[in-house]
């Protein structure tokens, strides 16, 4: 049995490493050798796609047995070509199966949430104000938590774009998961994520303003 | 729903609207470095030091905060 590293603590063993070592050689080598590792890569990311897959199946309670193995399977097929495709790119900062499973994880987590929102419409902005309404009742007797969140709404309303608007309303107010929103706009996870990292900086800024009182550090936090 | 519970749940909604503290990574880099980043928590390493920005955007993001958990799920349970 192979004996853990101290770099990694005792659940990581030397021969797993080696194993991961050699996986990427074969890949990036050619012949026989690279299709049999594709195939073995193909294994180790249908078992991680599997696994997400099943973590999630409470979101899917429609979907039978066969149904959730076939996204799996999708997932495992999709990742596999980003990984092959993407193999340059990997610097060797982690094991070489770890950096391959989060592809796997990354395509079946959502394929998983974009199948959960299948036919289900996108919530409404007064859903959203609704919660900030519920939200203000439950801060009632805390006088600046409840001005802030009336003047969070006057902020939306006033100080971001349409679009910024859009996207706070749905990703942060009414839980709408970011990749299923990206796929109706036909946008990006990061282009999204963007534009609510910007609309929460505007109103982070337009608070501050009216002398809220947050937090110095989240006025101006940005990347 | 109790008093309690709403008064967590409107403070959530505050957090997700304000989004997280300080400087954070795009949810790009968050992936490019998330292995890494996982790896070293699993190892007990600083791993938010090792990787500024990144605590802050998986507070900020459910979707690379989802990926994160999961990363870090399967190798627990993978060893």
């Amino acid at each position: 049995m192979a004996m853990p590293t101290e770099a990694t603590g005792a659940s990581w063993d030397v021969r797993a490493a080696e194993d991961s070592d050699q996986l990427h050689a074969r890949l990036s080598g050619g012949g026989p050798a690279r299709e049999a590792a594709a195939v073995e890569l193909h294994a180790l990311l249908l078992k991680a796609a599997r696994f997400e897959v099943g973590r999630r199946r409470g979101s899917l309670p429609h979907l039978r047995g066969d149904d959730r193995e076939s996204l799996a399977q999708q997932s495992a097929d999709d990742a596999l070509m980003a990984v092959l495709a993407k193999l340059d790119q990997f610097r060797g900062e982690s094991r070489f199966t770890t950096w391959a499973y989060k592809f796997a994880l990354l395509e079946a987590g959502v394929k998983v949430r974009r199948r959960a929102w299948h036919g289900h419409e996108i919530p409404i902005e007064d859903e959203a104000w609704e919660r900030l309404a519920d939200a203000g009742a439950a801060v009632d007797q805390d006088v600046e938590r409840r001005e802030l969140i009336a003047a969070l709404r006057t902020e939306i309303e006033r100080s971001l774009s349409s679009r910024q608007r859009e996207v706070l309303i749905a990703v942060a107010l009414n839980d709408v998961p970011i990749d299923v929103l990206a796929e109706r706009l036909g946008t990006t996870r990061g282009a999204l994520y963007k534009t609510l990292h910007d609309a929460r900086k505007k109103l982070r800024r337009a608070l501050a303003e009216r002398g809220l009182g947050l937090d110095a550090d989240r006025i101006e936090g940005g990347r | 729903m109790s008093r309690r519970r709403d008064e967590i749940e409107a403070e959530r909604l505050l957090a997700r609207a304000l989004g997280p503290r300080g400087p954070e990574l795009s949810c790009e880099q968050c992936f490019e470095a998330l292995d890494r980043y996982v790896e070293l928590e699993l190892a007990d390493a600083d791993a938010a030091a090792a990787v500024p920005g990144m605590k802050a955007h998986l507070e900020g993001c459910p979707a690379c905060d989802e990926d994160y958990r999961s990363l870090l799920a399967f190798l627990d349970r993978e060893g």
